[in-house]
């Protein structure tokens, strides 16, 4: 076993135990006991096989989402839009699961998926375009994308495709056809997310694309001088991240929500970010660290009931553990480590119009 | 000047003793020892890597030594900061200059340390204490003009008379030169010269021989961290200071046959190329390349080069003419296509174009053939075919890496140059475009590159040089191009012009 392979894990594991501790401090300074958090959340998230499904459940979008930002950043852009993406993929995938019922379960469910892929990549081909073409900065576009798409996904749900007879809004269910069940105990959609997570660590790693991708995000004047096409690339890298995004979108329509609700996704696409930085933009990092977000999400209703804590803490553990990543000084100096381990830290994003 | 006094410890303002500075297990400087008179010129000469930029930083409080003494003035100092090393008198002028330049000349030299009149800024009293600091030190400067409008040796001398206005008695410039042209390389060595005669003692950073022998009284060598020759330079030339630097003779003039020109691979006729900002940079320019052959583009940088050879690689779109390749018209097609039909391009600035800093030696060997046979098949790269290219050209072309899976950034200037040459110079190629081939590389890989470039020549390739370094121009090509305002002056036989010739001609003085 060669142990430098995991020195990149020093950082990211070191931040969620600074984190995790300080989570538990708070939890003690408020009155709760922070051992009987810790025990919520095992129960939660890892005591039985329902526990394990359900974190496995709540993972499988986050593995998507942090795909779709890391293909971003490793091309240098920074696709804020991954939340966007991922409703309009969750939202067509919905309808698609509703509307076009008595379709044989082998083509409906790949066509809802195809569908969700197809339209969450959209959002994210325009920004790509926009950025190729014109220069107009990514992080712009995708953020007044994401607006848009919160409004109108809104209305879809809530006005034309909204449940008849209702009044919640949101989409009818999405016929048994279309539904993702499980395989083996495991979501399907968690083994689809490994699957991608496999092919997308292929492509970066192993094919001429992955190293077209990865040359224009390191260096696009060095990229333009071999004669990869960087406009080409940013257009693709985006597509494909928000693909990726519309496809998380898709699973958690088809495998756990049954329809489109908002809210229901509120928060996921930004997770992802939270996702790339923790397995700092490294695809083969992405299951654990979405693992470990999909427990502390899953076992936030029994943080309340069990023991009493707010689940507000697990955000507060999680920004925490962003910060330490984001800002490896400070984490380098609280626990004294050493200077610079790694060669280079996570450079996530560039400044503007560099 | 010092050589006239030979008194040992006479006025001497700055002396290190036995600085050592360890990276881990790499020496960076091991005993160093050195003194540095006051009026005095001394030279730092060194190859890349062997110890001059750590050495500064210990100097000006960036580092600290692990061993060893630092003295100013006689007394022992320890410097904690560049704050620390102004306050004993000793300031810093790096390549890059740390100006702001939409302010003017006279709020950069007083920034951090303002003159104030009743708590505002006094604009008056700054100019005027440029002004003062300027004819003080015969460093001509226009104290209202802003930075960002002013030629680069002008800026250059915004940053020393800053460094003056600090109080700075020991002025360490490094590698002033790399930025500038022949001319303003001139003006920067009569004031330094200047600078000495008013007392202060100067240290002049730099791999350039010429500038050593012309404008400075002592060199102090540096090789592998430790000092390998400290000499009057008059008692000394550049043979023999080149043998220092590198630790064996090197061979200064490149040996080559006459040329045998063949059939012309490059003709280029009316020329249009805009620059960055959009203007017209190359204005109608005309232009053979034969086989055989290397032609050098002389001229004052700015003078069109830059757009010249991003256009011919493909790099950059043409606004009119015609650029034909071994007879075929290139309008339209890309970089790769080019790059296909044998153009190799060694790029002017290779951090920017010519390597990715963060990958691997053995990438950057290959990239910009990272998608062809056998680096990959079926669109899946093949590491082990990358590999063994890789080692083959790290071999031929004795590139200094730890490995092939060293970062490219982490190699001294001079052997990521190699990389580059080593990439543009494996293949068969029928034109090559080389851009300031050995621009901040040292003594021993100019010599290699230079071979290289002949070596490449012989085997019948076309290659056109663009170099801002004359002799570097006189020493390599067969035939000089005098390049100015966007258009050829003048083309000489390589043989019998003259630097002066050439040097009128770059300056728009001879009627061409």
């Amino acid at each position: 076993m060669n142990l430098d392979r995991l020195r990149p894990a020093i950082l990211p594991v070191a931040a969620v135990v600074v984190a995790l501790t300080i989570g538990a401090v708070i939890v003690a300074v408020d009155g709760s006991s922070p051992l009987g958090a810790a025990t919520a959340i095992w129960v939660a998230a890892f005591s039985g096989p329902d526990a394990i499904g359900a974190t496995l459940e709540k993972a499988t979008p986050l593995v998507f989402a942090g795909l779709a930002v890391i293909v971003g950043v490793k091309a240098g852009l920074f696709n804020i839009g991954a939340q966007g993406q991922l409703l309009v993929g969750a939202i067509t995938s919905a309808y698609a699961g509703y509307r076009f019922a008595g379709l044989s379960p082998l083509v409906h469910l790949p066509l809802c998926l195809l569908i969700g892929v197809v339209f969450g990549a959209l959002p994210a081909w325009l920004a790509g375009v926009l950025r190729a073409k014109r220069g107009v900065h990514e992080v712009i576009v995708t953020i007044m994308l994401n607006t848009i798409i919160f409004n109108l996904t809104d209305w879809l749900a809530g006005g034309p495709w909204m449940e008849p007879g209702q009044v919640i809004s949101r989409t009818p269910p999405i016929v048994g056809s279309a539904r993702m069940g499980r395989v083996a105990g495991l979501p399907t959609g968690f083994v689809l997310a490994m699957l991608v997570t496999v092919a997308v660590w292929f492509m970066l790693e192993h094919t001429t694309f992955g190293f077209r991708l990865a040359t224009v995000g390191a260096n696009r004047h060095a990229a333009h001088y071999a004669g990869i096409s960087v406009g080409a690339v940013t257009v693709a890298a985006m597509t494909l991240s928000g693909a990726l995004a519309g496809l998380g979108g898709a699973v958690e329509s088809l495998g756990v929500v049954g329809r489109f609700e908002p809210g229901f996704n509120a928060g996921l696409g930004f997770d992802g970010i939270t996702i790339a930085l923790l397995a700092r933009v490294s695809p083969r990092a992405v299951v654990p660290a979405a693992l470990f977000i999909g427990a502390l999400r899953a076992s936030s209703s029994e943080l309340q009931a069990g023991a009493h804590v707010a689940p507000a803490i697990v955000d507060v553990v999680l920004g925490v553990a962003l910060l330490l990543v984001a800002a490896p000084l400070l984490l380098r100096w609280l626990l004294r480590m050493p200077p610079s381990l790694s060669t280079a830290e996570v450079q996530f994003t560039r400044g503007w119009g560099s | 000047m010092s050589d006239s006094e030979e008194q040992p410890g006479a006025d001497v303002v700055l002396e290190v003793r036995g600085l050592t500075k360890r990276f881990g297990p790499v020496v960076a400087d091991s005993e160093v020892t050195l003194q540095l008179r006051r009026g005095e010129v001394l030279a730092l000469l060194g190859e890349n890597g062997a110890g001059k930029s750590t050495l500064v930083k210990m100097l000006v409080g960036l580092l600290r030594p692990d061993a060893g003494e630092i003295r100013i003035g006689g007394d022992v100092v320890r410097l904690r900061s560049p704050r620390d090393a102004i306050g004993r008198g000793i300031a810093v002028v790096h390549q890059h200059f740390q100006l702001v330049p939409v302010m003017t000349v006279a709020e950069n030299v007083v920034l951090g340390a303002e003159p104030t009149r009743r708590g505002l800024f006094d604009h008056r009293k700054a100019a005027a204490e440029v002004r003062a600091l300027s004819q003080r030190f015969g460093l001509a400067v226009e104290p209202d003009a802003v930075v960002q409008d002013l030629p680069i040796g002008m800026q250059q001398r915004v940053e020393i008379i800053k460094a003056l206005y600090r109080g700075a008695e020991i002025l360490i410039l490094d590698e002033p030169t790399a930025v500038l042209t022949p001319v303003e390389t001139d003006e920067l060595l009569r004031i330094v010269a200047e600078l000495a005669e008013r007392g202060v003692g100067i240290i002049f950073i730099t791999h350039k021989l010429r500038e050593v022998m012309n404008g400075t009284d002592r060199v102090v060598v540096l090789r592998d961290g430790r000092v390998v020759g400290d000499v009057a330079t008059a008692d000394t030339d550049e043979a023999g200071l080149a043998a220092l630097m590198v630790g064996r003779p090197v061979v200064l003039h490149v040996d080559k046959e006459p040329a045998t020109p063949g059939a012309t691979v490059l003709e280029i006729r009316g020329l249009e190329v805009d620059d960055d900002r959009g203007r017209l940079a190359v204005r109608g320019l005309d232009l053979d390349v034969r086989a055989g052959e290397i032609l050098g583009i002389a001229g004052v940088q700015d003078n069109g080069q830059r757009e010249l050879v991003e256009a011919i690689c493909a790099m950059r779109p043409r606004r009119a003419g015609t650029v034909v390749l071994a007879g075929r018209e290139v309008e339209g097609l890309d970089v790769r296509a080019l790059h296909d039909l044998g153009v190799a391009h060694i790029p002017e600035d290779r951090d920017k174009h010519g390597l990715v800093g963060g990958y691997f030696v053995a990438e950057n060997l290959v990239l910009n053939r990272f998608d062809q046979a056998p680096f990959s098949r079926w669109g899946r790269r093949d590491f082990a075919a990358i590999q063994r290219w890789a080692r083959q050209l790290i071999a031929d072309f004795d590139v200094r890496t730890p490995s092939v899976y060293a970062r490219t950034d982490a190699l001294s200037g001079g052997n990521k140059q190699k990389v580059v040459v080593a990439r543009e110079l494996s293949r068969e190629s029928v034109l090559l475009v080389a851009a300031q081939p050995t621009r901040g590389v040292d003594v021993g890989s100019i010599e290699f590159i230079h071979q290289q470039l002949v070596a490449a020549r012989d085997r019948g390739v076309a290659v056109l040089l663009v170099s801002a370094e004359l002799e570097e121009l006189f020493a390599l090509s067969d035939r000089i191009a005098v390049i100015r305002e966007g258009r050829v002056a003048a083309v000489l036989d390589a043989k019998s012009a003259t630097r002066e010739t050439v040097g009128l001609i770059m300056a728009g003085a001879a009627g061409h």
